[in-house]
């Protein structure tokens, strides 16, 4: 098994093109099994044998990478929530009792949730602006999948899912950015405007109604239908992905020109408190870390390296913590034990 | 007028556009009948006859192709004085899914056809239909045609963008994809 409480994914390195604003590149494809109702008519029998059938075929379109296989509804609460704080599912994945599964590789790049809102959810995530590699992943495993499944198709209507604001290409390009600088200098409605401009959405660190924690936003497009994939990709890597970079790195470039005492100011606040703190809350966790993230891209601190601070960010969420504390924590037990934690990670130099 | 297929005289006119042509159809009773054009229900109230003729004409535009079987028909059916719609294959009324904002299955596409089309149009910004991958088993022609509808709308994009480059490769890959009919 994969050593997650040393390590965040792999996703959040801090690798890749332009890796000091552009966390992650995420390619996620939506599928149904043609022949079964969609979920939401879906009784436990049809959801087990969805469950096999993806699961067999999953395992065939693997292409090469290890996948595997895990059965939520058998999983511990505290196991699946971890695999949200990985990003590996979504909220809604992570709860409830009903048959459902996760298909994960080694590296979790590939992540193919099967029975969420569809009957296969298929997601490349990447670090980095890295979006025609995770396109060109997702595509070449749902080509493979492709040939085993027929999948839900119309002619005029393309993929059929179970919502209608996926059907067409059933696609969601998401690319999660860092973007303190802009929230400093109070611009983060520039990429608001940007997005929207673009009939793109902003949202938050943990997708769909979550908040942009430690100063992470993930843009997403909002249409399926009537534009192709590479069109949608298209505009995130020539328009919307370089203009947003761009207006982060002009914020940036200000502060330091023009208030380099209060970016400083963040910047050593946030290493003091991470590193003297007896007690922190996930929250006040993850801001201070996006403070000192950006003190590390633009070279105004020496201290830890970047992907210590990296993985920080989804080591401290609670059920990360939970597992390298190898025990149940209550919630000021918790804020007790991640202050240790980080005091103890950026000690280690 | 008679009918296009028998000696009676056509009672049902109809004018399709398919592909861009249209076409003229005149059918009498029994041969519209045939042609899933008008559905014999009796003793019917007007406003259901015309949402059968309605879905019934939908369900030949959007029938989803990978549905093992027949294409399901929808039935109106009357809930508390008002008229709702259900998918036939799945039980799942219209007013069910606007309340969840989930269909039961890929012939809901079909069955709710007429009211769910105009709420898809409006979420997916006017778009109503798909561009961009087929799965292989549709058959290549179906992908090459999608490709260069794709393709031809890029070209008006690069061309209206003066992007004259690009609009001159694209031409070519137009033109290599025509050529391999």
């Amino acid at each position: 098994m994969i050593q997650w409480s040393e390590h965040a994914s792999p996703w959040l390195r801090g690798e890749g093109p332009d890796s000091d604003v552009v966390i992650s590149s995420r390619v996620r494809l939506a599928r149904n099994v043609a022949g079964f109702p969609f979920l939401l008519k879906a009784g436990a029998a049809q959801r087990r044998e969805l469950c096999q059938i993806c699961r067999a075929k999953l395992l065939d379109a693997s292409m090469g990478r290890t996948l595997v296989w895990m059965d939520l509804a058998d999983m511990p609460a505290l196991e699946r929530q971890l695999l949200v704080e990985r990003h590996l599912i979504s909220r809604q994945h992570g709860q409830g009792d009903k048959i459902r599964g996760l298909a994960v590789s080694d590296d979790e790049s590939v992540a193919v949730m099967v029975n969420e809102e569809d009957h296969i959810r298929l997601q490349v995530i990447y670090s980095g602006m890295r979006l025609a590699d995770a396109y060109r992943a997702a595509n070449a495993m749902d080509d493979a999948l492709e040939k085993q499944i027929d999948f839900a198709f119309s002619d005029k209507l393309g993929y059929l899912t179970a919502c209608p604001t996926n059907v067409g290409t059933g696609i969601r390009v998401s690319v999660m950015m860092h973007l303190p600088a802009l929230k400093l200098t109070g611009e983060i409605e520039k990429v608001q405007r940007a997005a929207r401009d673009m009939h793109m959405a902003v949202r938050g660190f943990y997708g769909e109604g979550t908040e942009a924690l430690g100063d992470f936003y993930q843009v997403s497009n909002q249409t399926t239908l009537g534009r192709g994939e590479q069109e949608i990709l298209t505009d995130f890597q020539d328009q919307m992905v370089p203009q947003i970079v761009r207006y982060e790195q002009e914020a940036r470039a200000a502060l330091a020109e023009r208030r380099p005492s209060l970016l400083d100011d963040r910047i050593q606040r946030a290493w003091a408190v991470l590193t003297h703190a007896r007690l922190l809350g996930s929250e006040e966790t993850l801001y201070l870390l996006s403070h000192l993230r950006l003190g590390l891209c633009m070279g105004r601190i020496e201290g830890p390296d970047l992907q210590q601070v990296n993985d920080l960010f989804a080591l401290t969420g609670p059920s990360h913590l939970q597992r390298i504390a190898g025990r149940v924590l209550t919630g000021s037990e918790r804020r007790e034990f991640r202050a240790t934690f980080v005091r103890q990670r950026l000690s280690e130099r | 007028m008679k009918c296009d297929r028998c000696d009676n005289p056509a009672t049902v006119h109809l004018i399709e556009i398919i592909n861009g042509q249209k076409i003229e159809k005149h059918l009498c009773e029994h041969h519209a009948m045939e042609e899933g054009v008008t559905i014999k229900v009796t003793h019917s109230p007007i406003n259901e006859l015309l949402e059968k003729f309605v879905l019934k004409h939908t369900s030949s535009v959007a029938a989803p192709t990978s549905v093992g079987g027949a294409v399901q028909q929808a039935g109106p059916v009357t809930t508390g004085g008002e008229t709702d719609l259900v998918c036939e294959h799945c039980g799942l009324t219209f007013s069910e899914f606007r309340k969840r904002a989930l269909l039961g299955c890929a012939d809901c596409y079909t069955a709710f056809g007429p009211l769910l089309m105009p709420l898809l149009e409006r979420a997916q910004e006017g778009a109503t239909h798909h561009l961009g991958k087929v799965p292989r088993y549709a058959g290549s022609d179906q992908l090459r045609q999608q490709r260069l509808k794709q393709l031809r709308r890029e070209l008006d994009k690069a061309v209206a963008g003066e992007q004259y480059e690009r609009a001159a490769r694209l031409r070519d890959e137009v033109r290599e994809l025509e050529s391999h009919k």
